[in-house]
């Protein structure tokens, strides 16, 4: 873990030092990151950089060629916070040291106002994680995302709700984060489309542990299935109120589940709970487990969430830049929109609007102490 | 008085030349102009939170609030989201010069509003009060997505135009764009100088704090500037001698407000992107901090504030990059976990406000860089007897065991 | 709307269970208000840091050899108190007694800055995510009248009562209880009288933080976790609750927290329903806030204050 942070820092610190100097050599190529390295979320962030930094490592190794010059890979890595404005800055950070393409940002409210900044700038912006439809929607050609985004997910979750956990009356209740509001009104959306029954619609924040209000609520309306989309540390307690309020339905979450701790704060209530994930599950692809153990051995902790996303969107854009012989944008990026590559998530192969082809998802059940795949959906 | 012009105009020259200077060091960059961008908006929610907290002693925690009132109504009427919503029939592009005052407006309207119910209450509650107001707005925002789509909820509203003149239409038919005559978006040349966006904004940010710091001034030394100190100092005396309180405190109100709003249109139209987390308790906490720590009612001191502490963090993010390693591997008492949650440059930040706040009232109320009114006031070399500590003033050096004597005043001076 | 009788008596238990919380945070609020006149803004942070130790030292226990229990619960619980009671001291004595005669605007300012800066610390101490609060007690459901509560809840509104009858009997029988009240009357006076007023503010501040750290484990082991952002928002609806009640009024304090906790719960609940959806359970942190506003613009003294109009 030392030599994890201690090495990011250094070679974050190294690269800063080097474009300062302004000494330019022609086959360094600049990957930009931009997340969450600090604040409640940084260890997602902190996932989607090992999953960016496993990638470089494997490309430097293998001396790719970028029009006849062995590449040097090189990771610039910049800390958003999570917030909007700081996004905004370290944007620009990372078009000042003329990165040549950038992977994030890992929240959806960063990612949008930080790809006009990357748009201007015809810096090419491949987010693993950042799931809000709005972000490719804006026409900018140069967006991508290697994750299926709200409408895809939310209508994965809703039909599977209501065809095949045949939940008769559905309680939808969400964070009123950017999030879990996108998430649940498309599941919302999809459990009407599939001809299901919302009975109730609540909200809560993102700050609430005590859900026992809209519990209530959806015990009197008789909900036999309840979705939530929140983070663990809010699913964990809404699981554990179920159970104390009697309230026998079904719970599905979407969130950053399936994890390890969920079962420690969950305790006996973690029972039964479904929760989605994006991609297909790691362990099934042919890269994944190795992708998993060369994780653990370098940084000492496995998946979190996004690093094999990370991963895959790192190697898009290292394959699009060989491919076109070239690190600038503006030879890579036709490349890039057309290739189709065979990554830890699956494949990754971009539609016109820089969206995923065949984004999958999966969802998982905890039982018998564990995570049990049940289900792998794909358009 | 002719020295102090010069003066002055050296500090609006230097703070022109500013940007052009950190663009050109390679170490710096458009990266740190930005930065110096955002501090000027921040500089102008400091120096309008100084009319309110400053001179009119009125604490006001919500103070975010009239940002985010802003920010919405240009993002709201310069940018698809209406249109997309349903709610009207083209993409609106209302201009510049008719959404900066309707703004203000807007702003000190709801300035007056919040005001009007709190203004019996003083001090203590009047900040938790208006802490819940602050809040209220957030929550507000974050849920108006219905039952009409207002404010597009959490998703928060993108696309907003960046700031343009033009002489059209104020709206346009989806997916048209207007033919700006002039926009910050564009780069132009000054004297052969590159201006780039990003400067572009900067300047205009400056104009606008320069406006507002002059306005400042001559509301410090105007009647009402007068009559704002005098009910800070002491409410029963001003009152006594014919000031209208009422009608003074909601003026401080919706004074403040109007910078707030202001600023929120500069910053929605910089970032293109509003949310509500961007009005956050938090930062209303930060620009108070950043009145305390210049100094409350001066001018000078509110900018230095502001200007140390939104700079401060950017500052933080590269010392941190350089002692985490360092640190690392030198300090071995200290468990990792704990070391990594120390250098954490986002709780770093809010500490030093937490302890900027604490210091700064324990040891030096009047702020780093009082006004010389100010300092005349707290630290007077007169023999004469202090003045009676006042509600809403700052802190009186004087020994606790002197006090009791002052019992009597006290008491009244509280009722 | 089937708005059965046993699902409004479950709505108003679990108000009542959230309300006992909010006044053991809300007495620590009034009774510092109540004597020295002071928002100890930093209050709800001595309830998280309340909570925060006693995971600490559960887990330090546990890892100790010491097999989960109500002892070692108890063990931590005082840890916690004496810890909170450390902090409440220092603060009093370092913060806010040198500036005891300076404007009020000095010291609110002053324990703003000590709320943000303890939170930061908390975060810097243990980290910036939730802590899992270890299952001590095994959850058991209990049936009242057709609604249901677990054993935990129910004891929290025991204990909560119990602590709450015995600081009144402090309060009103014992000579630090006369020696408090005569300070929070008049502290000049009250020294004249040869009372210790700085030993009566501390003894305050004390008591405050002990009942803030008990209602910090509270609140922990009701949700199973804890996380250094939980003392804010406690804390300021906590406030809420001892202004409506009347602040300074021990009683009133009480009755404001199980009445703001009813308030929300029922408001979450229904609201949506009696709004047409307008405004829902997403509110529910509005309501404090409104029913804050709406006491002190007409009824400053709150529900039980009788004195005090000058404090409005």
């Amino acid at each position: 873990m030392k030599k994890n942070i201690g090495g990011r820092t250094a070679l974050a610190t190294a690269v800063t030092l080097f474009m300062a100097m302004g000494i330019a050599q022609a086959e360094v190529v600049k990957i930009g990151f931009a997340g969450p390295l600090t604040g409640p979320s940084a260890h997602q962030g902190q996932d989607v950089e090992h999953g960016i930094q496993i990638a470089i490592e494997e490309a430097n190794q293998q001396q790719l060629k970028i029009g006849g010059e062995v590449a040097e890979f090189k990771l610039v890595s910049e800390d958003d916070v999570a917030d909007p404005r700081t996004g905004t800055a370290v944007a620009q950070r990372l078009v000042d040291s003329k990165v040549a393409v950038v992977i994030g940002h890992y929240n959806s409210g960063t990612s949008i106002p930080a790809s006009k900044i990357y748009a201007a700038a015809g810096v090419p912006q491949i987010s693993p994680s950042a799931t809000n439809p709005a972000l490719t929607q804006q026409g900018i050609p140069s967006v991508f995302r290697v994750v299926n985004d709200d409408a895809t997910l939310g209508r994965y979750a809703g039909n599977y709700l209501v065809n095949k956990l045949e939940a008769k009356r559905i309680a939808i209740f969400d964070d009123r984060t950017a999030y879990g509001q996108g998430l649940a009104d498309e599941v919302t959306k999809a459990v009407k489309a599939a001809g299901g029954n919302v009975v109730v619609r609540e909200y809560t924040n993102d700050k609430s542990t005590d859900f026992n209000a809209i519990l209530t609520t959806a015990k009197a309306q008789k909900a036999d299935a309840v979705f939530f989309a929140a983070l663990d540390y809010q699913a964990a307690p809404m699981a554990k109120q179920m159970k104390n309020l009697g309230l026998k339905a079904r719970f599905m979450n979407i969130g950053n589940l399936p994890n390890e701790q969920f079962k420690q704060m969950a305790g006996s209530a973690a029972n039964g709970v479904y929760a989605w994930n994006y991609g297909t599950p790691l362990l099934d692809m042919p890269k994944g487990a190795a992708f998993e153990q060369k994780l653990k051995d370098k940084f000492g902790v496995g998946v979190v969430q996004s690093s094999p996303a990370a991963y895959d969107a790192t190697w898009a854009a290292i394959n699009a830049m060989v491919k076109a012989g070239s690190a600038d944008p503006k030879t890579y990026l036709p490349v890039l929109k057309s290739e189709s590559y065979e990554g830890v998530t699956g494949t990754i192969a971009f539609d016109d609007k820089g969206n995923l082809k065949s984004p999958a998802a999966t969802v998982f059940q905890f039982a018998d102490g564990g995570w049990k795949t049940m289900s792998v959906e794909r358009n | 008085m002719k020295n102090h012009k010069t003066q002055y105009l050296l500090l609006i020259l230097g703070f022109i030349a500013l940007p052009f200077l950190v663009d050109a060091i390679p170490m710096l960059g458009p990266t740190w102009v930005r930065i110096l961008g955002f501090a000027m908006l921040y500089v102008l929610l400091a120096l309008g939170l100084n009319i309110v907290i400053g001179y009119a002693g009125l604490l006001d925690m919500g103070y975010i609030g009239f940002y985010a009132i802003g920010a919405y109504l240009y993002a709201l009427l310069a940018s698809p989201h209406l249109n997309m919503a349903g709610l009207t029939g083209g993409v609106l592009d209302w201009p510049l010069w008719v959404i900066i005052p309707l703004a203000a407006v807007a702003a000190a309207i709801c300035g007056v509003l919040i005001g009007a119910p709190v203004l019996k209450l003083r001090g203590d509650y009047l900040a938790i009060v208006t802490l819940g107001f602050g809040e209220i707005i957030r929550i507000f925002m974050n849920n108006l997505d219905q039952p009409v789509n207002l404010t597009n909820g959490p998703q928060g509203i993108s696309n907003i135009a960046p700031l343009h003149m033009d002489f059209g239409a104020w709206s346009h038919a989806p997916g048209q764009g207007a033919a700006p005559v002039l926009s910050l978006q564009e780069s132009w040349s000054l004297f052969g100088l590159n201006v780039s966006p990003v400067i572009s904004y900067y300047l205009f940010f400056l104009f606008i704090v320069i406006l507002c710091i002059v306005l400042s001034k001559r509301l410090e030394v105007s009647r009402i500037g007068r009559a704002w100190m005098a009910l800070r100092e002491d409410e029963v005396a001003a009152e006594a001698m014919g000031l209208n309180k009422r009608n003074l405190k909601l003026l401080a109100f919706a004074m403040g407000a109007t910078f707030g709003g202001v600023s929120g249109v500069l910053f929605s139209s910089y970032q293109g992107f509003v949310s509500p987390e961007s009005f956050t308790l938090m930062e209303s906490i930060m620009v108070l901090a950043m009145v305390v720590l210049g100094g409350m009612g001066s001018i000078r001191g509110v900018v230095l504030g502001a200007l140390i502490l939104s700079v401060m963090p950017e500052l933080f993010r590269d010392l941190v990059n350089w002692i985490q390693p360092w640190v690392m591997d030198n300090v071995t008492f200290v468990s990792r976990d704990i070391l990594r949650n120390v250098l954490d440059a986002s709780t770093l930040r809010m500490l030093v406000f937490g302890f900027a706040l604490i210091l700064v009232m324990r040891f030096r109320p009047e702020g780093l860089w009082p006004s010389d009114r100010r300092r005349a006031e707290l630290h007077d070399a007169d023999p004469e007897p202090a003045p009676v500590p006042a509600a809403l003033s700052t802190a009186v050096h004087a020994p606790a065991s002197e006090a009791s004597f002052e019992y009597p005043a006290k008491e009244a001076d509280k009722a | 709307m089937d708005g059965t009788f046993d699902i409004l008596l479950q709505q108003v238990l679990n108000g009542l269970v959230l309300g006992s919380i909010y006044a053991l945070v809300a007495l620590g609020y009034t009774m510092v208000y109540g004597i020295i006149g002071l928002i100890n803004f930093a209050h709800g942070e001595v309830v998280m840091v309340g909570a925060m130790v006693t995971i600490s030292v559960l887990s330090m226990l546990a890892g100790a050899g010491f097999a989960p229990g109500i002892v070692t619960l108890l063990l931590a619980i005082m840890a916690a108190a004496v810890v909170c009671m450390l902090l409440a001291q220092g603060m009093e004595k370092y913060a806010y007694r040198p500036l005891r005669k300076a404007p009020r605007l000095t010291p609110l300012i002053l324990a703003i800055g000590i709320s943000i800066a303890l939170q930061n610390l908390a975060m810097m101490i243990w980290g910036r995510g939730y802590k899992t609060f270890p299952e001590v007690i095994e959850t058991q459901p209990v049936e009242i009248l057709g609604a249901t509560l677990t054993n935990v809840q129910v004891s929290i509104m025991i204990i909560s009562v119990v602590i709450m009858l015995g600081l009144w009997l402090l309060v009103d029988k014992t000579r630090l209880g006369k020696a408090m009240r005569a300070t929070a009357q008049n502290q000049e006076v009250a020294g004249l009288m040869g009372i210790n007023i700085n030993r009566v503010i501390s003894a305050t501040f004390l008591i405050g933080a002990s009942l803030g750290a008990i209602a910090g484990v509270m609140r922990a082991i009701n949700y199973g976790q804890a996380d250094a952002y939980m003392g804010l928002l406690l804390g300021l609806k906590a406030f809420s609750a001892a202004v409506l009640g009347g602040i300074g009024n021990l009683f009133g304090a009480m009755a404001g927290g199980l009445l703001l906790g009813l308030i929300e719960l029922l408001a979450a609940g229904y609201a949506g329903q009696f709004t047409g959806g307008f405004l829902g359970a997403n509110y529910q942190d509005i309501f404090a806030f409104a029913v804050l506003i709406l006491v002190l613009l007409f009824r400053p003294n709150g529900l039980l204050g009788e004195r005090q109009a000058d404090r409005a």
